[in-house]
């Protein structure tokens, strides 16, 4: 059974289903005007305690920064429910959804609204909440706008705390007491509203499993701000649960198993257990230095394609960005973004980077990633076509004005251009023509930039890489990237399952070729790094600080555990490894050699 | 009466924070300020009503304040509208 996995981590509790109750009109009419009296004043007085209940929530929230411009995602570490004396204190972005809750709860338009249908209508609070309720809803419903829709949530939100405090609900907050020993519980619902998920009293709760909903909803996003596994969009394979079924569940993949056998419960169990002993040696890793036991300094940063993700990053533990690849700028467009546009996305980056180095990888279309605005003649072989650089040097207005984006932006922070797919020297001498021309246009407006903005290349195609020598004389630095690297060195297309296998990274000619990469940005005295999927790979760790590099850049939540690697061992170690796999002619062996070594 | 108009340069349109946050920065002023879009108009007292409006990116918005304090309104109004980006 399988939902949409949304927030990391096995969870194995009982179940108890939260049913959201349904309330029907009373269709009483007031007879007297002291009953009139008398419903406004209740209604009144459920605003008081509501806002009440909502201001003694947001006191357990810690102050949030201000600065962060949208909510912050994912912390992937699993846990557990945990046997605290206090709840947990609520994420700073959820202050921000309790405080426009109050702001609608005490709107002027919700209460001549609900004042009007007690008036006038002659209807109970109770009816009257549900009426105005229901109709703001309704016409936040109607937008068809996403970010609107999720306005409905909050709406029917504050109705469901009128509602309590004016006693048509009961408190839906689940038991608090578990017996000593007994299992904490699963929530299993059809989806959860804003201020279940903020306000629940997570101490005994294992983990969600949601009917409805995707990794976008808000159940889903508190989820994993608060580090609770979770699945949904589990749909009707919930509908025969019962409460305190045994339920376990993988919020990494979406899994749910429903009263599992014995044998398979001991083996999810392990599961749990392994994951959270890494997670705590993994987090305990969070604030120290990537340092060898020889002292030798390793950067590890993390490749991201949005704002968002940087906050994500830096939990995991990140120096930096290696990586911020800008497709998604693009894709998520149905025009090519202004300069302005450009700008503020790429401002807010260099603003949120806490003065941590963010390398901007210019605009990589073309091959496998199309874009919908920019027709593109059908390509025999795309890989080998119309990508990229090529792209960019061709379309040289496209390019300058992400080239100006980046620059304006560069008084924020501190930035990096990186160019992607360069093949021969040629194509950096005309993009740093335009570059060039892109800091005089700035210039001419009197627009302020960073003039030391270095402007580096990635070695992803075999030709530059054979010529590092020559390119390590013009690049400011080199970003090396093994996957498309290892593709074209191989002749072979990993997406293809006849031939995928060919793609080895640990193929003799690939390690050669990405050792002297490594070697010549040394010689240049220029930054070697490496953003490909080897970067999180952990066989590679040692071999590749061996080569001599010093910066890694992957997916963020990879960078625990290579940084774990790092500190247990030396460069002497690590020189050794790069020796003996120097040896081997053969990419298997080479695998069988370093898996030996890591067991 | 002073009247301004600003375009909404957030891509996401008027969400709920910068919502909020104009509706509670509003309620400092005696002036009475009211918000226009196409053929609606609304006063800026009630988060329900702006959030109707369904105010995406790039609308054009004209403000409309009357009052005692219209002048201060109208330069809180300005350093609002030029930091929402930030909000």
């Amino acid at each position: 059974m399988k939902g949409i996995g949304v927030s990391p981590g096995i969870a194995i509790g009982r179940v108890l289903r939260v049913v959201r109750q349904k309330i029907v009109a009373s269709g009483i009419s007031l007879s007297s005007d002291a009953a009139v009296l008398e419903e406004i004043d209740r209604y009144r007085q459920a605003v008081k305690s509501s806002v009440a209940e909502i201001r003694a929530l947001i006191t357990r929230v810690p102050t949030s920064d201000t600065s962060t411009p949208t909510v912050p995602s994912t912390p992937s570490t699993p846990t557990a429910s945990s046997d605290t004396s206090t709840p947990p204190p609520l994420p700073g972005a959820a202050a921000d959804i309790l405080e426009t809750h109050i702001e609608m709860l005490t709107d002027p338009q919700l209460d001549s609204d609900i004042l009007e249908q007690i008036q006038t209508g002659r209807k109970n609070a109770i009816d009257a909440v549900q009426e105005v309720v229901g109709r703001f809803a309704g016409t936040f419903r109607n937008m068809k706008d996403p970010y609107l829709s999720a306005r409905v949530a909050d709406m029917e939100d504050i109705g469901l705390r009128l509602l309590k405090h004016l006693g048509a609900l009961r408190a839906p907050s689940p038991k608090p007491s578990t017996l000593a020993g007994e299992l904490p519980f699963i929530i299993v619902a059809d989806d959860l509203s804003p201020s279940d998920t903020i306000t629940m009293d997570l101490r005994h709760i294992a983990g969600f499993a949601l009917r409805a909903g995707a990794g976008t909803s808000h159940a889903a996003i508190v989820a994993r701000l608060r580090g609770i596994p979770s699945v949904v969009g589990c749909g009707a394979s919930l509908d025969n649960i019962l409460d305190n079924d045994l339920l376990v569940l993988d919020g990494a993949t979406g899994q749910l198993w429903i009263n599992p056998g014995d044998s398979q419960l001991i083996e999810l169990t392990k599961r749990q257990a392994a994951q959270t002993r890494d997670a705590h040696i993994l987090a305990s890793l969070k604030d120290i230095p990537a340092l060898t036991v020889d002292g030798r300094r390793i950067r590890l940063l993390a490749n991201i394609s949005r704002v968002e993700d940087l906050e994500d990053a830096f939990r995991h533990g990140a120096e930096g960005v290696g990586l911020f690849r800008t497709e998604f700028l693009f894709m998520e467009k149905n025009s090519f973004p202004t300069e302005e546009e450009q700008f503020i996305c790429y401002r807010n980056i260099a603003l949120a980077s806490k003065n941590n180095p963010i390398t901007i990888r210019t605009l990589d279309i073309g091959g496998d990633k199309p874009l919908p605005y920019l027709p593109m003649p059908e390509e025999q072989n795309p890989f080998l076509g119309h990508r990229a650089i090529r792209i960019s040097l061709d379309k040289k207005d496209l390019f300058l004005t992400q080239l100006k984006a980046i620059l304006q932006a560069s008084s924020f922070g501190p930035l990096k251009i990186l160019l992607p797919m360069i093949s021969n020297i040629q194509e950096l001498r005309t993009a740093k023509e335009l570059f060039a021309t892109a800091k005089d246009e700035l210039q001419q407006k009197g627009i302020s930039f960073d003039n030391d903005i270095p402007f580096g290349i990635m070695i992803e195609v075999p030709s530059a890489a054979v010529i590092a020598d020559l390119l390590a004389r013009e690049a400011d630095f080199f970003s090396i990237g093994t996957n498309d690297l290892c593709q074209y060195t191989m002749a072979a297309d990993r997406m293809n399952n006849k031939v995928g296998h060919l793609c080895d990274p640990y193929h003799p000619a690939v390690l050669r070729l990405i050792s002297f990469v490594i070697q010549q940005g040394r010689q240049n005295n220029i930054p070697v790094s490496l953003c490909g999927e080897m970067a999180a790979d952990p066989l590679a760790t040692l071999l590749l600080t061996g080569m001599g590099l010093e910066e890694f850049s992957m997916a963020a939540p990879s960078i625990p555990k290579i940084k774990h690697i790092i500190v247990n061992n030396s460069m002497d170690k690590a020189r050794q490894t790069l020796r003996r796999v120097m040896d081997i002619d053969d990419a298997s062996a080479i695998t069988k050699y370093l898996q030996d070594l890591n067991a | 009466m002073i009247e301004k108009e600003y375009i909404i340069s957030t891509p996401e349109g008027m969400h709920a924070r910068p919502a909020t946050a104009l509706v509670r920065l509003a309620k400092n002023f005696t002036s009475v300020i009211s918000i226009c879009k196409g053929d609606k108009t609304v006063p800026l007292n009630s988060l329900l009503n702006l959030l109707s409006m369904g105010i995406r990116g790039g609308d054009v918005l004209r403000v409309r304040i009357e009052g005692e304090d219209e002048t201060t309104a109208a330069d809180a109004l300005d350093h609002f509208f030029s930091q929402i980006k930030d909000l």
